[in-house]
């Protein structure tokens, strides 16, 4: 790694200050501080001697993010070949590209391979990733070199975080939208990471769930395949008759725990996230407090809107371990909800948070027929009252502190 | 009790006043930089709401509505003064403003100062007079009127509160030159109306 470093260092002053390439500064402290640890240590008298910084500690939430990630693939390329099998597809490369790359390599649509599955899965993610980085981080670029501040690994973590919520079939077009959209209203007008009140991949998210809703919801868009349709569990719920319940979801519990069904590319393993939750709880970067009271608060609610059924409403009947399973519910309470940034700071405002998110997201399932699902408009929503949440739970403290002091 | 369930959280938070039909809009931005005094604005606004929008509704049910004057005698059966609506409500929430001002003064001198300004500037804030013309449109009946008083209210309430609570958090933010102040704030509400959209088209 030496002939780097020296590499690194011999064209340092051309980005310096004085150096000619100074406007690019910003690109080369990224590429430094991404390869090695940044030289500058803080100076002064107060110090936390600590191994991690942002970069660290976006980088974890990177690693936590793996599983998601090779699920997405696995299930997105599993979804496609079973409806291709189902269907009868004949595998022209003229009509889908990917097509002929998969024919090319020749591995095949066989649904039980796990590497056809992958591969195929990998042709939607990768293009989807790979565009929302390249434009994103376009803006990231400009917006850090003309207002002089350093790109940030906050939006590593979104380039993951925004691919992982959209369905597989979505324009590339519209993923680029999405992101820029995301990245400069949802962060850059406020200056950047850390400064934002909202998610930037939700921000995104949802930017494209109003502006273009024939690609992001209804039942075709789930399956990368033309022509097959399949709804998520909770879209067939909601359309289905009440006296059929829970039998209108074709996806076994267990089905839905592990992520084998429709939905957005990352969001249907709920196993995956887990392990992502065990990591980011582990190493402290992702908030228990918060995964909890989002847990607390759907629980509660669900079993709540059970007790008080519905005639009219087949959702009403969906117990709570459903609840936790479909959807984007696991996903969006590990990855989303969490967001250090946008969530409540103070210690106890994190459980109102996070119950605040839960229950309105079951709230959002259940009784808005607009929305089949939730918690992407719930977390949003939650970012909205997070500093007020704050300021409740600091007023509250100060007068606590005055009145034992008080005497 | 239900259907008056309904059109409280309807009220306050499907059609909420300031982050769906963006009324309101002058105070709600100026006067949101701060938690504590958006907090009592949206106080004196929720009184205000709960006052004026159940008068209105006793003045346009019974004296201007087609046939609303028809218990003095049959003969007014079918005058309509519906085009006098718009004077007389504006009047009476100015009237009511008055009285309310000078019975706080008189009665909660604390509660009266930490007002100030704000209760005199709410009679001309358009999120009143917009809600008393959509009970007019609507047709309330009066304790209707009353719930959609407490809902609209309590709703432009929890906006201000938050927008305040995220302006104060944002005097950590970096804005571009151009777009500080009322650029930003601009933004702020698109993004939060985003939000809200969340409740859009519940069903209750």
């Amino acid at each position: 790694m030496k002939p780097l470093r020296r590499l690194l260092d011999a064209v340092e002053p051309h980005f310096s200050k004085e150096g000619k390439l100074r406007m690019a500064y910003p690109l080369y402290e990224a590429l430094d501080t991404f390869l090695y640890t940044p030289g500058q240590v803080t100076s002064g008298p107060s110090h936390i001697r600590d191994g991690i910084d942002l970069k660290r500690m976006m980088s974890t939430v990177v690693v936590a993010l793996l599983p998601c990630i090779v699920m997405a693939m696995w299930n997105t390329g599993h979804q496609a070949n079973q409806a291709i099998a189902a269907l009868g597809i004949t595998t022209d490369g003229a009509a889908n590209w990917r097509y002929s790359i998969i024919d090319a390599l020749g591995i095949g649509y066989d649904s039980a391979n796990i590497v056809a599955n992958l591969l195929h899965g990998a042709l939607y993610f990768i293009p989807a990733y790979l565009v929302t980085n390249i434009v994103g981080g376009t803006w990231e670029v400009i917006f850090s070199t003309i207002r002089k501040h350093e790109v940030n690994e906050g939006f590593l973590v979104t380039g993951f975080l925004f691919p992982l919520t959209l369905p597989p079939s979505i324009p590339l077009w519209q993923v680029a939208v999405g992101i820029s959209f995301g990245v400069v209203i949802g962060k850059e007008v406020f200056g950047g990471t850390g400064r934002n009140f909202l998610n930037p991949a939700l921000t995104a998210r949802a930017f494209l769930y109003f502006a273009y809703p024939t690609t992001i919801v209804g039942d075709a868009v789930w399956t990368a395949c033309d022509g097959f349709s399949g709804a998520t569990p909770l879209g067939a719920l909601a359309t289905a008759d009440v006296a059929v319940g829970m039998g209108a979801v074709s996806e076994s519990l267990s089905q839905a725990f592990f992520g084998t069904m429709q939905g957005s590319m990352g969001e249907t393993s709920t196993l995956a996230c887990l392990i992502g939750a065990f990591i980011l709880i582990a190493t402290r970067i992702g908030s228990w407090r918060i995964m909890a009271g989002v847990v607390f608060g759907a629980v509660i609610f669900s079993i709540f809107l059970n007790s008080v059924g519905s005639e009219t409403n087949p959702m009403f009947a969906m117990p709570w371990h459903w609840h936790l399973c479909v959807g984007g519910f696991a996903f969006g309470t590990v990855f989303m909800a969490t967001d250090p940034v946008s969530a409540a700071m103070t210690e106890r405002g994190k459980w109102f948070y996070g119950a605040l998110i839960g229950a309105l997201t079951i709230l959002i399932r259940v009784i808005n027929p607009a929305y089949p699902e939730g918690i992407m408009l719930a977390i949003l929503f939650g970012n909205v009252f997070a500093p007020v949440i704050d300021y409740v739970v600091v007023q509250g403290n100060i007068k606590r502190r005055l009145a034992r002091n008080a005497d | 009790m239900e259907h008056y369930l309904s059109l409280f959280l309807k009220a306050c938070f499907v059609e909420n006043l300031a982050l769906a039909f963006f009324l309101g809009m002058c105070t709600f931005l100026a006067v949101s930089k701060n938690v504590k005094t958006a907090f009592m604005l949206g106080i004196a606004v929720i009184v205000i709401q709960v006052i004026t929008v159940p008068m209105n509704n006793l003045i346009f049910q019974h004296l201007l509505k087609e046939g609303g004057l028809s218990w003095l005698s049959s003969s007014f059966n079918d005058v309509d003064l519906t085009f006098v609506g718009l004077i007389s409500y504006i009047g009476t929430i100015a009237a009511m403003v008055q009285i309310l001002e000078m019975t706080l003064d008189r009665y909660f001198p604390a509660l009266y100062n930490s007002l100030g300004i704000f209760l005199p500037l709410i009679t001309v804030n358009c999120a009143i007079l917009g809600g008393t013309l959509f009970m007019v449109e609507r047709d309330y009946n009066f304790p209707e009127s009353v719930v959609f008083g407490v809902g609209s209210g309590v709703g432009w309430a929890l906006a201000i509160t938050a927008l305040a609570g995220i302006r104060e958090k944002m005097k950590y933010s970096d804005v571009p030159e151009g777009l500080r102040g009322l650029g930003i704030t601009f933004i702020t509400v698109g993004l939060m109306a985003m939000a809200f959209m969340a409740l859009g088209g519940i069903q209750l």
